[in-house]
């Protein structure tokens, strides 16, 4: 994952509230099987009259020339509804490396820290300010300090971010390495904790012709005592 | 003090604590299908890992498939691949697959709970936010992106702050007509689109205790739709009677041993919630969307809200929808009616739209799509009948699938027409680019099919 430490940029207002990850990428967009391309296709129904990218829609921030920059600033509830990463997924792929919001979908904030997007919460009146500010205006996200910015003024509010991803982000570290090094914690917790219900519930197994060939509850249940985890 | 039936599952399930971060939180089972797995699959294969616990993944394919002629090759090449490329790594990696063509294909949250793999006191996740339906067990089952899937592959195992607690108390008899599906878009248009955000809840009190597993399943599956991380009801006797002698559920000895251990999933007395909210199911009429998020939503009689204050986004969402601020929404013309998806595509969904439907024919004007939960729904159906009384009633049956809830698979709503859906989501572009949703219960959904326009189904019934 690209480390992220501190960005100083124009930005892109786009002060719509509630903007659902459908309108950020479109499903009909999702069939691709890598990560890559999704940027084209970014808020593509907002940014195109239709499905032929030739026409696109004058009157978008992203097709208007004075608008620029890695940071996108949008209104409250950004990025709810589906949990499809192709969502942030497009917005890296087009740029944006700062997402700022006065309030973020859950699923949302972690897909964008996992692919080296900030998402910076701050408070109402500080975005309805960003989006008062003229084209021209530049931004500074600094992870370290964790605050953003206005570089004109040096207006500037903090955000929060949990030190484990804070971590994580400054050092360009994801979580798959992490959770790799925890397999002995894992493995433990298993034998502690596995349960009889576990051992009973596997799914069942077919072959090519749909014909049942494994069913558990044929099989001896041989596992150890039943001893409650609640 | 004690503990919530949220708080029980989680410990249970919390292998360790990052200080001043999220816990590493084991998970029982990972469903997946072929829209959010395969880049999660590619960086597995770029890390050299394999999948860890491959025996607690269950694949099927839902989203991307036609709900037609599912026999013959998926037409559109990018979804076959998609599928394709399921059906590869599933096979490489061990794990189960009911994809298409196999008597278990389905919704992946309409699979889920008729085999029995759902279970009381599980985790489970799904690519897939609408992963919540689950929760309807008394699991703590939701929704993830797919660097988080790639994390379970590795290590059976995501990374998740712990969430604050909401309870929803839902006491009272429901009218007649007033079905689940109406006191969800109802709790939905009291907290908004983002009122739950941050937040898990369980839905608790006498209301929920009377409903059936489908109906409760219609709940927790849109607690996404308030932002909530997810939303669970603890088991009883009807969960119970439900998941018995279900394909995967234990049997003999071990079933007892489970609904022991099942038993004690409730929230203590004096268990402490971060915020409670009453509602009372009396005052709720069937319910219908007006506008592009699930939380602008009415009683079917109402006006939609004047917008007095000019609020950009309220008067962008209702010239999306082509509607009037202040009208009345009763009676407006409808083009299109879709019942299915993994809130309403079970089979007591469907008895109940043929129940009401039997002997009456669909308006001229309108296309009604059927589309079963999986395949077993589409059998039973079959088997009881209900298939000739949808042909009789001019409706179309389709095959199982996603289909029109997403705009992704063939199934699509055209540009300016109206749809009365049973789905989940009102989004713009969400049935199709330019579709405009109403979001409704079977029974509302059913009773425009019949009239053509927005009808209060109560008028209807016999």
């Amino acid at each position: 994952m690209q480390a992220f430490t501190i960005l100083q940029s124009r930005f892109v207002p786009l002060s719509i509230e509630n903007i659902d990850t459908d309108q950020i990428i479109p499903a009909r967009f999702l069939k691709a099987t890598t990560r890559e391309g999704f940027g084209e296709n970014l808020f593509r129904d907002w940014r195109y009259l239709d499905d032929d990218a030739a026409k696109p829609r004058p009157d978008f921030v992203l097709n208007q020339p004075q608008y620029s920059g890695q940071i996108l600033v949008a209104g409250k509830n950004f990025g709810c509804g589906s949990s499809r990463e192709h969502a942030a997924w497009s917005l890296a792929d087009y740029g944006f490396r700062v997402v700022v919001s006065s309030f973020f979908a859950d699923i949302f904030t972690n897909n964008a820290l996992n692919n080296g997007v900030l998402p910076v919460t701050v408070p109402d009146g500080f975005l309805q300010k960003l989006f008062s500010l003229d084209s021209e205006a530049t931004l500074t996200a600094d992870l370290n300090l964790q605050t953003i910015s206005i570089d004109a003024t040096g207006e500037a509010v903090s955000f929060e971010i949990n030190s484990y991803k804070k971590t994580c982000l400054l050092n360009g570290y994801d979580d798959i390495s992490f959770l790799l090094s925890c397999k002995d914690d894992i493995e433990a917790f298993e034998k502690k904790s596995f349960r009889v219900i576990e051992q009973n519930s596997r799914p069942l197994e077919f072959d090519s012709e749909y014909n049942l060939i494994g069913n558990h509850q044929h099989k001896k249940n041989n596992s150890k005592k039943f001893t409650s985890i609640y | 003090m004690g503990k919530s039936l949220f708080d029980k599952v989680w410990d249970a399930h919390v292998v360790k604590t990052i200080e001043d971060g999220p816990s590493v939180l084991y998970i029982d089972r990972h469903l997946i299908h072929e829209v959010t797995s395969p880049q999660a699959f590619d960086g597995l294969k770029k890390r050299g890992a394999g999948v860890f616990r491959p025996a607690q993944t269950i694949a099927t394919a839902d989203h991307n498939v036609p709900t037609m002629d599912q026999h013959l090759p998926i037409k559109e090449a990018l979804s076959r691949l998609q599928v394709e490329a399921l059906v590869n790594n599933c096979a490489a990696h061990g794990i189960t697959l009911y994809g298409l063509g196999h008597p278990y294909q389905g919704i992946v949250h309409v699979i889920g709970p008729e085999l029995g793999i759902t279970q009381p006191g599980m985790t489970i996740v799904c690519g897939d936010s609408h992963t919540s339906t689950h929760g309807a067990f008394g699991t703590i089952a939701f929704g993830i992106g797919t660097s988080e899937v790639e994390m379970v592959f590795a290590s059976q195992c995501v990374l998740q702050s712990k969430p604050r607690l909401m309870r929803i108390n839902i006491e009272g008899a429901l009218q007649p007509g007033v079905l689940s599906k109406d006191i969800i878009l109802y709790i939905i248009a009291r907290l908004s689109a983002s009122g739950a955000t941050g937040y898990f809840i369980e839905y608790a009190g006498s209301t929920i205790k009377g409903l059936s597993m489908e109906a409760r399943m219609t709940i927790c599956n849109m607690s996404i739709e308030m932002g909530a991380r997810g939303g669970m009801i603890a088991p009883d006797d009807v969960t119970f009677a439900y998941l018995k002698g279900r394909p995967c559920t234990p049997a003999g000895a071990a079933w007892d041993e489970a609904v022991e251990e099942w038993r004690q999933l409730y929230s203590d007395a004096d268990a402490v919630f971060d915020k409670e909210v009453d509602i009372d199911a009396s005052v709720i009429t069937p319910m219908i969307t007006y506008g592009t998020n699930p939380g602008m939503g009415m009683g079917i009689n109402e006006h939609i809200p004047a917008n007095g204050a000019g609020d950009a986004n309220f008067t962008k969402a209702i010239q999306y929808m082509g509607l009037t601020a202040g009208a009345a929404i009763r009676g407006h013309k409808v083009d299109y009616v879709f019942i299915g998806s993994c809130t309403n595509s079970r089979i007591e969904d469907l008895r109940l739209v043929a129940d009401f439907v039997k002997g009456r024919q669909k308006a001229a004007h309108v296309e009604v799509w059927i589309v079963p939960g999986s395949k077993q729904v589409e059998q039973q159906a079959i088997a009881e009948g209900i298939d000739k009384i949808f042909t009789a009633a001019g409706f179309h049956l389709r095959q199982p699938g996603c289909s029109a809830c997403l705009g992704m698979n063939e199934d699509k709503i055209p540009a300016g027409k109206y749809c009365v859906s049973t789905s989940n989501r009102n989004f713009e572009g969400r049935q199709g680019a330019g579709a405009r949703t109403l979001l409704a219960s079977p029974l509302t959904a059913a009773a425009a099919a019949i009239t053509g326009y927005l009808t209060d189904a109560r008028e209807l019934l016999n």
